[in-house]
C-alpha cells in the first residue's frame, strides 16, 4: 500500500511538474466551457420558445443539461486519457528509469497500480474542472443532485478503464506517441462498437455493441447506478492492469 | 557475498551469457571486464533481479535471484549504465524518492539523503533539476542513488562512462572509499579503471568466462617469466652501458637483457628471467657489488591491456580451444 502511494505520488507530480497536466487542464476546461456554454444557451432558447408558443411545458435541467453534457464529457476524455497514459511506462522505459523500478524492492503490480492510480486522479482533476460549471447551475436552478453524482461516478469508472488499456499499451513501446496513438486508436475503436447495433440484430453484432464502453455509460448518464454496468467497467479496469503486470513481466524474460 | 554458478542466459537466437560462475567475498572490489557486448551488463541485470537466468543461479547475501528476489533487492545498489534518474525531479527529491521505494522513511531518510550528497559531491545542486545537470554529476546523482539505502552489494555498469578525466578520479576515489562496508562489481572496458580500482578482475568475452584472479596474479601469470626494469648509474665516472650489459647477463637466471635507454649517466635495461626464476635479488647484489648506483628496480608490469588483449583476443581466432595462457583459471569450456 505505502508503495503504491509512492509511485502514485511520484507520477502526480510529474504531471504537474511538467506543463503536461496544466495544458491538459486548459484545454479541457476550454473545451468542455464550450460545450456548456452551447448546452445552457440551447435549454434557453427552448425554453423561451415553448413560453412563446404559450404551451409551457416542463423542463428538467437533469435532462437537458446535464445527462448531454455528461455524455460530452465522455467523449472528450476519449481524447485526452491517451494524452495521459502514454508515458506511464514508455517514458520509464526510454529513460532507463524502468530499471532503478525493476530493482527496487517494490512488486511489479504496486509499480502498475500506483501509476494507474496516479493517471485516474489526474483524470479526476479534470472532472472536478466540469463540477465548477455544474455549480452554476446548482445556483440559479434546482437540479437533483444524484443523477450527476451517478454520472461522475460511471465516467470515472469509464476513464478508469481507458486508461488502464492505456497504461498496458505504453509498456508495448518506448515511444510516446506510438503509446498515445495506438491508445487512442483502441479507446476509439472501443466507442463506435457500439454503431453496429444501429442496424444489425444478430448475436455477433449484440456481442460487439456490449463490448463498446459508451453503451454502459447510457445507465450511468440516466443516474441509474447498473451493477451489469459497473461491473463491465470494472472487468475493463482488471483485464487492462492484467495485460500491463503480463507484458511487464514479458518485458523481463525477452529483453 | 555473491555467488555465480553456471549462469546463462539465452536470448532469442544469441547466448549472452554461457555458463559463467565465479564468487565474490565480502568487502572486495571486483572489476568485470570485457569488450563491448561481453555479457556484462546482462551478467549485473541478473544479479540485481532485472532480469531472469535461462539456466544456472546466482545468490546475493544468501538469497537466490530467482526464488527470494525482494531479498536480494534489499540488499543491491545498482547504478546501470545511463544512470536512472527522472529529469522533471530535483536532486534531494529524486534521492528521497529512490529511498522511499528502498523502503526508508523519515528522519533517518532526510539524514541519509545529506549523507550520500556530501559523500558523491552532489550537496551543491540539491535543488536543481535533475535534466539540468551536467553527465557528471548525473552519474554522481546516479552513484549516490545507489548507496542511499547502504546496500550490502553494489553493482556498478560502468561508472565512470562518460566522465571527463577529473571527474574520473573522484569517481574512483569515491568508490575505493566505499569498499570496506559494501562490496562492489563494476563493470568497464577501460582497463586502467580496473588497475587502480580493483583487487579481483572477472574477464568474460562472448559470454564466456575467460580468467578471474587478482591483478598482479594475473599479471605474473599471463606473462610466466619475469620481468624487470633497472636503471643503474656510475658512482663517479660515466659507466660503459656494454659492461653493465655484460654483468647482468651473468646473473643466474637471466635469459635476456635489453639495454632500452641511456641518459647522461644512467643506463635503463629490461631484463627478462627464466622460466618461473625469481632473478631480482640477485640482479640488485650484482650491481651493487660491482660498484654502481642502483637507481631502480621494479617489475615491468604487463599492463592489464595486453593481458586483456591476449586472453580475449586468441580466444577470438581459436574457437572452442581453452584459453592461450594455459596458467591463467580457464573456465567455459563446458557448453
Amino acid at each position: 500500500m505505502r508503495n503504491i502511494w509512492i509511485i502514485c505520488r511520484k507520477e502526480l507530480q510529474s504531471y504537474f511538474v511538467s506543463p503536461v497536466a496544466y495544458l491538459l487542464l486548459t484545454m479541457f476546461a476550454l473545451i468542455f466551457g464550450y460545450f456548456y456554454w452551447n448546452s445552457v444557451g440551447y435549454f434557453n432558447y427552448v425554453g423561451l420558445e415553448s413560453q412563446m408558443r404559450g404551451q409551457a411545458f416542463p423542463m428538467s435541467v437533469n435532462e437537458y443539461v446535464i445527462r448531454p453534457l455528461l455524455s460530452n464529457i465522455s467523449v472528450i476524455g476519449l481524447f485526452f486519457i491517451p494524452m495521459i497514459t502514454m508515458r506511464l511506462f514508455a517514458e520509464e522505459k526510454r529513460q532507463g528509469t524502468i530499471e532503478l523500478l525493476a530493482t527496487s524492492p517494490i512488486r511489479d503490480l504496486e509499480i502498475i497500480i500506483g501509476k494507474w492510480l496516479a493517471a485516474l486522479m489526474l483524470y479526476a482533476v479534470l472532472l472536478a474542472f466540469t463540477a465548477v460549471n455544474f455549480a452554476f447551475l446548482f445556483r440559479y436552478s434546482n437540479p437533483d443532485w444524484k443523477p450527476l453524482a451517478i454520472g461522475y461516478l460511471g465516467l470515472l469508472l469509464q476513464a478508469g478503464g481507458l486508461l488502464a488499456v492505456g497504461t498496458f499499451i505504453s509498456t508495448l513501446t518506448r515511444n510516446q506517441i506510438i503509446a498515445g496513438a495506438a491508445t487512442f486508436g483502441v479507446c476509439l475503436m472501443l466507442w463506435v462498437l457500439e454503431w453496429v447495433a444501429g442496424y444489425e440484430t444478430a448475436t455477433w453484432a449484440k456481442v460487439l455493441a456490449y463490448m463498446s464502453v459508451i453503451t454502459h455509460f447510457e445507465s450511468f448518464g440516466k443516474g441509474v447506478l447498473d451493477t451489469k454496468d459497473a461491473v463491465y467497467y470494472l472487468s475493463v479496469i482488471f483485464l487492462g492492469l492484467f495485460l500491463t503486470s503480463r507484458s511487464l513481466e514479458s518485458l523481463r524474460w525477452r529483453s | 557475498m555473491i555467488t555465480v554458478k553456471g549462469l546463462t542466459k539465452k536470448y532469442a537466437r544469441t547466448v549472452a551469457v554461457d555458463h559463467i560462475s565465479f564468487e565474490v567475498e565480502k568487502g572486495q572490489i571486483v572489476g568485470f571486464l570485457g569488450p563491448n557486448g561481453a555479457g556484462k551488463t546482462t551478467t549485473m541485470r541478473i544479479l540485481t533481479c532485472f532480469l531472469p537466468p535461462s539456466d544456472g543461479g546466482a545468490s546475493v547475501a544468501g538469497f537466490d535471484v530467482l526464488e527470494q528476489p525482494m531479498e536480494v533487492k534489499k540488499r543491491i545498489g545498482y547504478l546501470p549504465e545511463a544512470p536512472p534518474v527522472y529529469p522533471e525531479m530535483e536532486v534531494h527529491e529524486y534521492l528521497t524518492f529512490v529511498g522511499k521505494l528502498k523502503g526508508m522513511s523519515g528522519k533517518t531518510l532526510a539524514a541519509r539523503v545529506g549523507e550520500v550528497s556530501e559523500r558523491c559531491a552532489v550537496a551543491d545542486v540539491s535543488r536543481k533539476l535533475i535534466g539540468k545537470l551536467s553527465k557528471g554529476y548525473r552519474q554522481r546523482v546516479g552513484l549516490a542513488q545507489a548507496i542511499i539505502h547502504n546496500p550490502d552489494v553494489l553493482i556498478l555498469d560502468e561508472p565512470t562512462a562518460g566522465l571527463d578525466p577529473k571527474q574520473i578520479n573522484e569517481t574512483r576515489d569515491l568508490i575505493r572509499s566505499l569498499a570496506g562496508d559494501h562490496t562492489i562489481i563494476l563493470s568497464t572496458h577501460i582497463l586502467p579503471e580496473v588497475e587502480q580500482t580493483c583487487e579481483r578482475v572477472i574477464i568474460i568475452n562472448k559470454g564466456k568466462l575467460v580468467a578471474t584472479d587478482t591483478v598482479q596474479n594475473l599479471q605474473a601469470r599471463a606473462r610466466g617469466v619475469e620481468s624487470i626494469v633497472l636503471e643503474v648509474e656510475g658512482r663517479e665516472s660515466a659507466l660503459d652501458p656494454n659492461t653493465v650489459q655484460h654483468r647482468l647477463e651473468t646473473v643466474s637466471g637471466v635469459s635476456r637483457v635489453v639495454l632500452k635507454d641511456k641518459v647522461q649517466q644512467r643506463s635503463i635495461f629490461e631484463v627478462e628471467s627464466l622460466k618461473d626464476r625469481v632473478i631480482r635479488g640477485d640482479l640488485a647484489r650484482a650491481v651493487v657489488e660491482s660498484g654502481w648506483n642502483l637507481n631502480e628496480l621494479r617489475p615491468a608490469a604487463m599492463s592489464l591491456e595486453e593481458i586483456f588483449l591476449q586472453l580475449t583476443g586468441a580466444e577470438s581466432t581459436e574457437p572452442e580451444a581453452a584459453p592461450p595462457a594455459e596458467e591463467v583459471v580457464a573456465q567455459g569450456e563446458s557448453r
